[in-house]
């Protein structure tokens, strides 16, 4: 009787109120939306962010006048000094890595898929849920304010109350010091340099928000899936989209806290006077520190980075199952090895753990350990090939409808190839003396983790986005955003290996400084115009979603006829998800094209031997209009 | 559609292999005894990664051309996968990455699990934020005293060097790295204030210098001639012109130079950092 309980206690009624229905929600399908929505407007940001970076690169002292109406003295007269351009770079990451790509996979699709694909009635902690959002979404205004912090004099002049280490306004932009904070340069305050004051005690303080509110969605997706499962909904038969949001819980629980932890060591250094990561004997800005004495520099980059590494999964191994998912029923074929791809996505979780290390070979870390870091590092090589395998192995043989979604399903997998394979060159010791630092890291954890990333969530707003809101996307300009897309990032990042190839260092504001980048101007010219040209095709991306919210195409129950528990109730789904009636799943997730079966699909929740007749009722409708492509 | 998108796959494979193997953007060119060992690491590894790139790009291509929908009442191929296959193809990529990460630490371990050999030339590398200090011993090979309280940059003492121990009396504390071609050099890198790091492309070698920490390394220039000395480790807000030379001079130049006491050292190097020029780009 383990599912009435669980009926009872996760049984609240719809809310009435526009403050509870919408703000202050505690149903995970408005969370997830609300996730969603935070993740599209962060993007905006470290867009526009991006753009501005390139343009700094490309014409340096180009004039934006809005940028001095923002920042009187980071941007005189509208032209971006080379501490706005760190600043900018530092936020793009920072914001990118954090309030998108850890938001949207996890918090916005993982939010209201999981319980719908496990056929629960909502998270196991509504409450919890609703905080780790809020939490969140507190944790992105904090960071937008450390970029005004110091640039802006009327922004700085909010915190002077906060004590003199709060105190902005200084004029010059900041946070400086990368998404990676690397200390003694975050953790020596103003002293330090022009953007070493108020915006990266406001840049701790958000990423320590961002954790706990990471910590509390974790905590909820592993208790959801480990005891909120239906009736039938075997660990094995969960689709492969569970697997991937499952790992990225677990990792995210256990290296959120080490971050977690890092900033709060690194606020008390810049606060409290205290020397975990500020050794003694230093000089700076003419004059020798006091008071600090016996930290280590590289006790900061051992926790940031066993947080940091398993972060570039908590990433991309939701695209990984979404593109799964999405692949299979667009093949129309079961996926090709479903447990490999299941034992593949763990190890490469559970790996992660191990190759931090890889990071910082060039750190003065013992070289011993940097061998072991660089073996294991290569080694994850062995199951991301195994999903690759994998995913052309569903593909062969199919009848593959080329609908939008697949299409950016498709794309994940040439990029996730083209962006992972480079690890094999970046993980050995003996080519980080050259690569270390350059473009080609670059290039490899933008494809990677960047893009594959955000293909697969391409794909799975294409996929989902009629059972969210009833209505189908246009596919016209989808197709057109995946071609411009996928032709976009393929050539602002291929470049960026052969500015690698020649030595070019990341972080630079400006490459004129040295002969030996004189070869890459052509190059970073060409990325510039390919970067812009992408970004404005992401407004067709914007429009379609915004428009096809109220004006596209009524969506059927289950449009792409696909197999899993979301596709079998109405649309969009009621409150408690499924009517009171949970479904009792009979088979495993991706049946496609079996054989004497009447249609090419088999819901799960079909029971075995009636599975096949005519008859294929469910909850609701499993018929569909196809989409063909 | 599924022709289009292979056409595409298979247009970029190539566009990508062929900016790898144009030779338009490659190395600078290798001035190291272990220069040419990346060298040829790094193409054994390209090697291996292009081949997987083209291979797993065309199979995609070929799935996507191949198998579109084509609207026969004919299904898809039923199918759970084959676990021999997953098991054969685990395997083999297991063996080439395990391979290729075991070879990638020669050239690491030859640097680094050694100490430098006897007869380097020792030169402590001080960077602070934005510059580099070159420290030698002069001609007594013994550095003299340094200490963090007596660093006064308005004095133009960097480093932080005792006048008064007898040691100290023939060093010399330069912006420019000069050093021997084919002798082995021993950098000792300190930072004074964040974390820098020290980067010459021919020279392939790159090592982060981290406040508190003392690290040595060692390596052999074997080409005469002037390269940039980039910061490689973001600094503060002016890391992009954190910038300085790498004079290679011959073996009779360099210990001419290296007796000078410090003023006439200061002023020949100036003269040699005039009299060769960078490598033609």
């Amino acid at each position: 009787m383990a599912e009435a309980t669980h009926a009872e206690v996760h049984r609240h009624p719809a809310p009435t109120g526009f403050i509870r229905k919408y703000i202050f929600s505690l149903d995970h399908k408005v969370i997830g939306i609300q996730y969603i929505l935070l993740a599209l407007s962060a993007v905006v940001v470290g867009m526009i962010m991006s753009v501005l970076m390139r343009v700094n690169l490309s014409w340096p002292g180009t004039q934006i006048k809005i940028m001095e109406t923002l920042f009187p003295q980071g941007a005189p007269g509208g032209a971006m000094t080379p501490e706005f351009y760190l600043s900018l770079v530092t936020m793009h990451g920072t914001i990118m890595v954090f309030f998108v790509l850890t938001t949207a996979p996890q918090g916005g699709f993982g939010n209201y898929f999981l319980p719908l694909q496990i056929g629960a009635e909502d998270m196991a902690f509504p409450f919890l849920n609703m905080m780790s959002f809020w939490v969140t979404f507190v944790g992105f205004v904090v960071l937008l304010l450390a970029i005004f912090a110091e640039g802006n004099a009327t922004i700085g002049s909010w915190f002077s109350k906060l004590g003199e280490s709060f105190a902005g306004g200084s004029g010059t932009v900041g946070p400086i010091g990368g998404w990676t904070g690397y200390t003694p340069l975050s953790a020596l305050g103003k002293i330090a340099g022009p953007g070493q004051g108020a915006g990266v005690n406001l840049w701790i303080i958000s990423i320590a928000i961002f954790c706990v509110g990471s910590l509390l969605g974790a905590l909820n997706f592993i208790t959801t899936l480990l005891n909120m499962r239906t009736r039938g909904m075997s660990l094995m038969r969960m689709p492969l989209t569970c697997w991937a949001w499952f790992t990225t819980a677990v990792l995210a629980l256990l290296s959120f806290p080490v971050l977690l932890a890092g900033g709060i060591l690194l606020m008390l250094d810049r606060m409290a006077g205290t020397s975990f990561f500020i050794p003694g004997g230093l000089y700076v800005s003419g004059s020798l520190v006091p008071l600090h004495n016996g930290g280590s520099p590289l006790l900061w980059q051992h926790l940031f980075w066993f947080f940091g590494h398993p972060e570039v999964y908590i990433a991309i191994v939701p695209g990984m199952g979404a593109t799964s998912h999405i692949i299979s029923t667009f093949a129309r074929k079961p996926i090709f090895g479903y447990r490999a791809m299941v034992f593949a996505i763990f190890a490469i979780g559970m790996l992660g753990f191990f190759v931090w290390g890889h990071h910082m070979f060039m750190s003065g870390m013992s070289p011993y350990s940097a061998i072991a870091f660089s073996i294991l590092t290569l080694s994850i090589g062995v199951p991301s090939a195994i999903k690759t395998f994998n995913w052309i192995g569903t593909l062969w043989g199919a009848k593959i409808r080329f609908t939008t979604p697949m299409l950016f399903a498709i794309g994940f997998v040439s990029l996730f190839v083209a962006g992972g394979i480079t690890g094999l060159v970046l993980g050995q010791t003996s080519l980080d003396f050259f690569f270390h630092d350059t473009y080609f890291v670059t290039a490899h954890f933008h494809l990677v983790m960047g893009v594959a990333s955000i293909f697969g969530m391409f794909a799975a707003t294409y996929f989902w986005f009629p059972k969210m809101f009833g209505r189908m996307m246009n596919e016209g300009w989808g197709k057109i955003h995946f071609w411009i897309t996928f032709i976009g990032v393929y050539a602002i990042f291929i470049p960026f290996h052969a500015m690698g190839l020649l030595g070019m260092p990341r972080r630079y504001a400006r490459f004129d400084e040295y002969e030996f980048l004189k070869h890459s101007h052509p190059l970073v010219l060409f990325v510039t115009i390919a970067a812009i040209i992408t970004v404005i095709a992401q407004l067709l991306f914007y429009f379609n979603l915004f428009w096809s919210m109220f004006k596209g195409q009524k969506a059927t129950d289950n449009p792409w006829e696909a197999t899993t528990l979301e596709w079998t109730t109405a649309t969009p789904p009621p409150h408690d998800n499924f009517a009171g009636i949970l479904p009792v799943v009979h088979r495993g997730p991706y049946e496609f094209s079996v054989p004497g079966a009447p249609k090419d699909f088999i819901m799960q929740t079909e029971p075995e031997g009636t599975g096949i007749s005519a008859d294929l009722g469910g909850t609701s409708g499993n018929g569909g209009n196809g989409h063909r492509g | 559609m599924g022709r289009l998108l292979a056409i595409a796959i298979w247009v970029i494979t190539i566009l990508s292999v062929w900016m790898f193997v144009s030779g338009k953007w490659w190395f600078p060119e290798s001035i190291s005894e272990h220069g040419s060992r990346v060298d040829s690491q790094f193409l054994i590894t390209i090697l291996v990664v292009g081949i997987s790139f083209a291979a797993a790009q065309i199979g995609l291509g070929w799935t996507v051309w191949k198998f579109r929908d084509n609207a026969s009442a004919q299904r898809a191929t039923y199918s759970h996968g084959n676990n021999r296959l997953e098991v054969v193809w685990s395997i083999v990529t297991a063996l080439v990455f395990i391979s290729l990460a075991v070879m990638g630490q020669r050239v690491w371990a030859s640097l680094h699990l050694h100490a430098a050999p006897p007869g380097s030339l020792q030169v402590e590398v001080v960077a602070q934020q934005f510059s580099w200090n070159f420290h030698y011993a002069g001609k007594d090979n013994v550095f003299g005293r340094t200490d963090p309280n007596l660093i006064d940059d308005s004095a133009l003492n960097f480093v932080g060097l005792d006048e008064t121990d007898p040691n100290a009396k023939d060093d010399a504390v330069v912006a420019t790295l000069v050093i021997p071609a084919n002798r082995p050099v021993e950098l000792i890198l300190r930072s004074k204030d964040v974390t820098h790091s020290f980067f010459v492309p021919q020279l392939r070698f790159k090592q982060d210098l981290v406040p508190g920490m003392n690290i040595h390394v060692h390596f052999t220039a074997t080409k005469v001639g002037k390269y940039e000395l980039a910061c490689a480790e973001l600094c503060g807000m002016n890391h992009y012109k954190m910038k300085s030379y790498m004079l290679v001079l011959p073996e009779n130049e360099f210990s001419e130079l290296a007796t000078m006491p410090q003023d006439k050292f200061q002023a020949r190097k100036d003269e040699l950092l005039n009299k060769y020029q960078l490598p033609n780009y």
